[in-house]
């Protein structure tokens, strides 16, 4: 990668994102614009994949509202969030969650992480 | 229409995000700084034009007729040189630099390039065939492109029918292209969307001849 352009990635990288990985549950607060006026809006669920690498890395959060799945992906560096608090944390054996689509109500638990387990 | 255009070396692409907070895929071109090499007029030449020089070179590796042309504009020798049409080229003087600020964010641009070599590539890449069948009974002809035309009339193929060949590394311009943003200090353009050629590669970058008068 030409220096420029590593440059120009650094400089938009984010160092105000907290540690998080796959099964953690995270209170994502986002930035909405509308019309004129912005506010916050936040989006707490599972962390279900953190994806690609550098600027470019994205995760995928999960939640189910009134029955319903919803998935949003917000890329890691995004302008738009306001910050990411991590609710709990969860102990997970898989990088990709994506077993939890099929699964609902007690069966979509995930056990937290203890310390003493290599965190 | 105050400018030409610029020469500059393609970096790579990235990403930015712009005010919306929306991932932007941009290229970012080195664009100069150029100079001016020759200024073309109708009265001497027959046309307008405005001949710009990009890039370092080493002076030994100059041809003479090259260094002529930098000897006579009273500049160092460039690598690359192209020649732009342009109506106002008499308000160019021969020396003048050229950089990025020609350029400003949100306007169109049509890059100019020479794309990537793709080597012998069979018609489905090369063409957009479909190909064969990949079941039904086809046998050993998946990517083949199917007839090339009669039997006994015309009894022979026609020209310009379209084969496997070499691909690529044909000059090749994108139009209308936006330029995301524009750093004048490091002479960079942010361009959004994918330009010909690799990384690496001398790019032209110009308004956009399409879309109305700038």
């Amino acid at each position: 990668m030409h220096t420029a352009i590593a440059e120009l990635e650094q400089a938009q990288t984010r160092t105000d994102i907290p540690a998080f990985r796959p099964g953690d549950t995270l209170r994502v607060h986002v930035r909405v614009k509308e019309g004129n006026r912005s506010r916050i809006q936040v989006f707490q669920g599972v962390v279900i994949r953190r994806q690609g690498g550098g600027l470019r890395e994205t995760f995928t959060v999960r939640k189910v509202s009134y029955g319903v799945g919803v998935e949003r992906t917000f890329p890691v560096h995004s302008p738009s969030i306001d910050k990411i608090e991590t609710v709990t944390r969860g102990r997970v054996r898989r990088a990709k969650l994506y077993y939890l689509r099929d699964l609902r109500g007690k069966a979509a638990r995930i056990k937290e992480r203890r310390d003493t387990t290599a965190s | 229409m105050g400018m030409t255009g610029i020469l500059g070396t393609k970096l790579g692409m990235t990403q930015v995000f712009d005010e919306a907070g929306q991932v932007v895929p941009v290229t970012v071109v080195q664009a100069g700084p150029c100079v001016v090499t020759a200024v073309r007029t109708p009265d001497s030449d027959g046309y307008a034009a405005v001949q710009l020089g990009f890039g370092e070179i080493d002076p030994r590796k100059v041809t003479k007729p090259a260094g002529g042309v930098f000897e006579r504009a009273g500049v160092t020798p460039r690598r690359y040189l192209a020649e732009l049409r342009t109506d106002d080229a008499s308000e160019y003087q021969l020396g003048q630099e050229v950089t990025a600020g020609v350029f400003e964010a949100g306007q169109r641009v049509d890059v100019t390039g020479r794309s990537k070599g793709k080597g012998t590539a069979g018609v489905m890449k090369r063409h957009g065939f479909r190909g064969l069948s990949s079941s039904h009974g086809t046998q050993r002809k998946h990517r083949a492109p199917g007839s090339i035309g009669g039997c006994a009339t015309p009894g022979r193929v026609f020209k310009g029918l379209r084969m496997a060949g070499r691909m690529g590394a044909v000059r090749t311009t994108v139009q209308s292209l936006t330029v995301h943003s524009v750093d004048n200090d490091k002479n960079l353009l942010l361009i959004k969307g994918a330009v010909p050629g690799p990384a690496g590669g001398l790019v032209l970058v110009r308004p956009a001849v399409r879309g109305g008068a700038q």
